[in-house]
């Protein structure tokens, strides 16, 4: 490790190796609690916390009984079903009108862009506490508050700013001569759109998409506000579950999560790596 | 555009001047591609409108329009009419109220005024419901010839100049007292406005909450800025791979990020059995349920967001301006304050701004770690919401709030630029 | 694009299956080791005998939500399960439908009117479940030397060092703390009614602010005790019980001063599946349901089903020591609930 320049003092030495061990703690501090709740998780005791035998790697002491109770409990499963039923529909409303909205966005010809770019993306910035309570109020009229419609119109209205902002990204690359190209080719516009334009900011659509689901996923506090029993989703039964009953199935649940959301991660750098490439980065 | 194009190049005279035609047609065209760039904005536009926007505004009017009092007892507003706020009304205004009183005490709202009544005035909601409960079985023609005095004997607080006022102040649809509680402010018997007398509760839970995201936006800034500084000057492979461990917290779902914090530092938690088995403790520490949890939850939760705009920033610097600084004989640390951290500023107000702006509003993190003196301005509301009915206050706390994440985009707005927000 | 199309597909086909079955019922009651005997003894018993389905859920008591829906006009639950100290409220604020069916006589066939306790019948707008108590406890490995014994105790720090765990809600604290500075408890709701007695119970919770630990639903109080987040807790006696029976938890109960109850069974105003919800009441509250209550040390509200109390948990039903509590005053609540209400939150922030 001895590849600092001569001018370098044993002070600013010790300052890069103080660096590197900040950097560690600090990396440790982001993953290790996630980490931890993973062999809590193979707990066969009914406690948060690391019991001897499981310290001792006894194998008494690990279990998957919490995996077994979720599938057992009937309101786990109306809470993974309801998540993703919200879910997939809410970045389906999310990703259309999003992606189309974006593209009127990048036409230079469209008035009042930057007024409109901000009030398309005010939902990412407004406390989620005062768009549970305005929603409550409004949807209450046209009783959506109860209903998986609401619960999907709500969150993808949460969606959208991130699938504005990723295919806004992709479209600033676009080159759009190609379009013209094509038109002039004898294309028409609808035509043009879907097998020029579409495959290059796919990448950035499916990446936009990726975020309203997961935001919709992790989503709670307007769960709380406008669900009913009926719409219980994952989160609102974590929630609920760490507010009065705290038992390891919550850890298991979780443990599921990190899976899942490992997986859209690599989805995601997949996607990168492809628009990059796509884009001629 | 094949044929502009051709069109120009035979029928033009002078290659410099348009005809009228073809300045004709490009507008047509420019308002042409107008139409279509709204026509695919306008779904979306009106989507939004909808789901988000109108609730916001609906949120706005609840907080000054509440009609429940006038709704439930019209007569005696009526009544009440002109009165001047001064000693009692007269016995007919009485006399309309135990009549209304005892209207409501058998369609079961009495409980809806006597709600009313107690936030303008508190106690009275006692007052209401147990006087509706003893006027439910009176006669009708009795109450209408004396029902004043009927009042009166149930209980003397009847005759009383403040629960009149508290009257007219609820009879009103439109008012703004809820701003004033929501900023511990209070009405004086003459219409002054002066600082509650009671319990002042709102502007300290505010400077409360900004107090604590602002210790979150310090901690972030502390514990992100090495990190990204790290990353940013590793060798590429080793920091996309470290990235990962930035980006996988980043995508792992909140409550499981709470949960992990839960299990971490309840009392018989990880971190207490940790600190026990080396012996740093003999008691367990009190760490869950406090202010203390609410801040190290939230930092866990927010510092990608602080992390990724700096390393974003301190990619796109020039390695080049250190290595000229200390070749013209600078120190790596002095050359680091004057020449790099000026350099990085940018990416430390977008990631402190919008940590600050996150931690302002947040709600399910204290809500699960925070115990009673961790709870921040979003748990209020959300109380109002859920457990004190009070909605129209709710209504005004969420205004409050929203003003002030307002200013804070306002001022991020013109320091990063909001179409600049990074997304990892 | 053709994932896409299967994508949505599904979503509606899911979104229109789940609706097609909205007509299930929508029980509401307090989870934990109370809810597990609810829904071994009624709720499944009820899905098995009729097919109807029931979605189960878990709430933590007060008349907030069920407020919440009626003024907003959605009504998502159907049969909630109510303390007796927040039901008259609820009745006299139009929460809660009228009891206005006839039940079933018990499984001796004695009618209803006479089967059942007084009590269990005493409100117009619910049908009694359980006689249960608010008691407090202790963990015997953590509560140290000297044991309490008498509220007094809960609220003595220099006695009894260490948090104490309370409801977060002003009913039975504020009884408590009246009777801890002296009250008698015949008085008790008297003095809580004049502004000085108000502020007397407040004044006796001050005392022990600095050592208070809020918790929100019954099935925290036996965690609390267990995993070191309070040396007392008060709880509903039945918790302590089931975590002493089926844990094998060191807990033991003080019933000095207990405040006993009871629970109901109430129909949601306005819900649109109140016959269901009343068919329902009528299979809960008969004989064989009831008297599984006792599971969890919860006397039954019918004569028939307190016959079949297993006389081994007779001692621990609240009803063995009624002679040492007072019975939670519905109507003072009904009366004094928001204004109370509004003080505690008020005092709680300070």
């Amino acid at each position: 490790m001895a590849r600092f320049p001569e001018y370098y003092t044993l002070w600013d030495r010790t300052g890069i190796y103080a660096l590197r061990a900040v950097a560690g703690l600090v990396l440790f501090f982001l993953m290790a609690p996630i980490l931890v709740i993973i062999p809590l998780s193979f707990n066969a005791e009914p406690f948060f916390t690391f019991t001897e035998g499981m310290l001792a790697f006894d194998s008494e002491a690990y279990s998957l009984r919490w995996y077994g109770s979720i599938l057992e409990n009937p309101n786990w499963l109306l809470a993974i079903r309801n998540s993703f039923i919200v879910g997939i529909a809410a970045t389906i409303l999310a990703t259309t009108l999003g992606t189309l909205a974006a593209v009127g966005l990048a036409n230079s010809a469209m008035p009042y862009r930057r007024l409109i770019t901000a009030l398309l993306l005010s939902p990412m910035i407004v406390p989620l506490i005062i768009i549970a309570a305005g929603m409550f109020f409004f949807y209450t009229r046209f009783n959506l508050v109860g209903t998986h419609l609401g619960l999907i119109i709500a969150h993808a209205a949460l969606g959208v700013p991130f699938v504005i902002v990723t295919v806004t990204a992709t479209l600033a690359g676009f080159d759009r001569s190609l379009y013209n190209a094509g038109i002039g080719l004898g294309a028409s516009p609808m035509r043009a759109f879907r097998d020029i334009v579409l495959p290059i900011i796919r990448p950035g659509v499916i990446s936009g998409g990726l975020f309203a689901f997961v935001t919709s996923f992790d989503e709670v506090v307007l769960v709380l506000f406008l669900a009913g029993p009926d719409q219980r989703t994952i989160p609102r039964q974590m929630f609920s579950g760490l507010r009065e009953q705290i038992n390891p199935t919550i850890l298991a649940v979780a443990t599921l999560l990190v899976l899942v959301s490992g997986l859209l991660l690599v989805t995601r750098e997949l996607l990168r790596r492809r628009s990059d490439r796509l884009r001629g980065v | 555009m094949m044929t502009a194009v051709s069109d120009q190049l035979h029928g033009a005279s002078s290659p410099d001047a348009l005809t009228r035609e073809e300045i004709l047609a490009s507008r047509r065209q420019l308002r042409r591609r107008r139409l279509v760039a709204l026509g695919l904005v306008a779904p979306l536009l009106a989507f939004i409108i909808f789901a988000f926007f109108a609730p916001i505004a609906t949120m706005l009017y609840r907080s000054v329009y509440n009609p429940t009092v006038v709704e439930l007892i019209p007569d005696t507003l009526a009544a009440l009419g002109t009165w001047d706020g001064t000693g009692t009304p007269d016995e007919p205004v009485l006399t309309a109220l135990a009549i209304d009183l005892k209207r409501l005490a058998n369609e079961r709202t009495a409980g809806r005024l006597g709600e009313e009544f107690n936030r303008a005035l508190p106690g009275t909601s006692s007052l209401v419901k147990s006087t509706a409960r003893k006027l439910r079985r009176a006669d009708d023609a009795e109450l209408a010839a004396s029902g004043a005095t009927m009042l009166g004997d149930i209980d003397e607080r009847w005759t009383s100049t403040d629960l009149w006022n508290a009257v007219r102040e609820t009879g009103r649809s439109f008012r703004e007292t809820y701003f004033l509680t929501a900023l511990d402010l209070e009405r004086t018997p003459e219409g002054g406005i002066q600082l509650r007398e009671s319990a002042r509760i709102y502007i300290p839970l505010y400077i409360k909450t900004l107090r604590i995201a602002l210790v979150i936006t310090v901690l972030t800034f502390l514990l992100g800025y090495p990190l990204a500084y790290y990353l940013a000057h590793a060798p590429p492979m080793r920091a996309n791979l470290l990235m990962v461990l930035v980006l996988l917290p980043f995508w792992t779902s909140l409550l499981v990020r709470t949960t992990a914090w839960i299990a971490l530092l309840q009392t018989n938690g990880v971190v207490n059995s940790l600190l026990m088995g080396v012996g740093l403790t003999s008691e367990p520490l009190e760490m869950m349920f406090t202010e203390f949890a609410t801040i190290v939850a939230m930092t866990h939760i927010l510092l990608p967001f602080m992390v990724l705009p700096l390393y974003s920033v301190m990619r796109g610097i020039d390695p080049s301006y250190m290595r000229a600084a200390m070749s013209l004989g600078s120190k790596p640390i002095p050359a680091f304050w004057r020449i790099y951290f000026p350099m990085t500023l940018p990416g430390v107000s977008a990631g402190g701004l919008l940590v600050f702006i996150i931690s302002v509003g947040y709600y399910i993190t204290p809500a699960l770690v925070g115990g009673t003196d961790g709870q921040m301005i979003s748990n209020i509301i959300a109380f109002h919401m859920q457990q004190s009915n009070n909605w129209e206050l709710a209504a005004a706390l969420g205004a409050l709030l929203l003003v002030l994440i307002m200013v804070l985009y306002w001022v991020y707005d013109r320091l990063v630029g909001a179409d600049n927000i990074k997304l990892a | 694009m053709r994932l896409t199309s299967i994508l949505v597909g599904a979503a509606l086909a899911a979104t229109f299956a789940t609706t097609t079955v909205a007509d299930d019922l929508t029980a509401v009651s307090f989870g934990g080791a109370y809810g597990a005997a609810q829904k071994k003894h009624m709720i499944d018993p009820y899905i098995a005998a009729t097919g109807n389905n029931v979605l189960f859920e878990d709430y933590s008591g007060g008349i907030a939500e069920i407020k919440a829906q009626v003024e907003a006009g959605n009504i998502q639950w159907d049969v909630v399960d109510i303390e007796v100290i927040d039901l008259e409220r609820a009745c006299s604020e139009g929460l809660v439908e009228v009891i206005d069916f006839d039940l079933p006589p018990g499984d001796d066939g004695m009618a209803a009117a006479d089967d059942f306790f007084p009590e269990a019948l005493a409100n117009e707008c619910g049908v009694g479940v359980i006689f249960w108590a608010i008691i407090f406890a202790y963990n015997n490995e953590t509560i140290g030397d000297t044991v309490p014994t008498t509220i007094a105790d809960f609220f003595d720090t220099n006695k009894i060092p260490g948090k104490r765990a309370l409801r977060k809600r002003p009913q039975v604290n504020l009884e408590w703390a009246l009777i801890a500075d002296g009250v008698a408890k015949e008085d008790v709701y008297e003095v809580l009614a004049t502004e000085d007695g108000q502020a007397r119970a407040f004044a006796k919770l001050d005392t022990i602010r600095d050592d208070l630990v809020w918790y929100d639903s019954w099935s925290q109080a036996p965690q609390l005790l267990n995993d070191g987040g309070a040396v007392m807790v008060q709880s509903a006696n039945g918790r302590i019980f089931g975590a002493i029976q089926d844990d094998g938890a060191p807990f033991a109960m003080v019933w000095d001063k207990m405040v006993f109850d009871l629970d109901v069974w109430a129909i949601v105003k306005g819900t649109p599946n109140k016959d269901l919800a009343i068919d329902f009441i009528k299979f809960a509250t008969n004989t064989k349901p009831l008297s599984g209550m006792q599971d969890v040390a919860y006397g039954p509200t019918r004569k028939s089903a307190a016959a079949l109390v297993d006389p081994s948990v007779a001692n621990d039903l609240p009803t063995a020591h009624i002679d040492k509590g007072l019975k939670a005053d519905g109507i003072f609540w009904a009366d004094f609930g928001e204004t109370l209400g509004e003080k505690f939150n008020e005092w709680l922030l300070q």
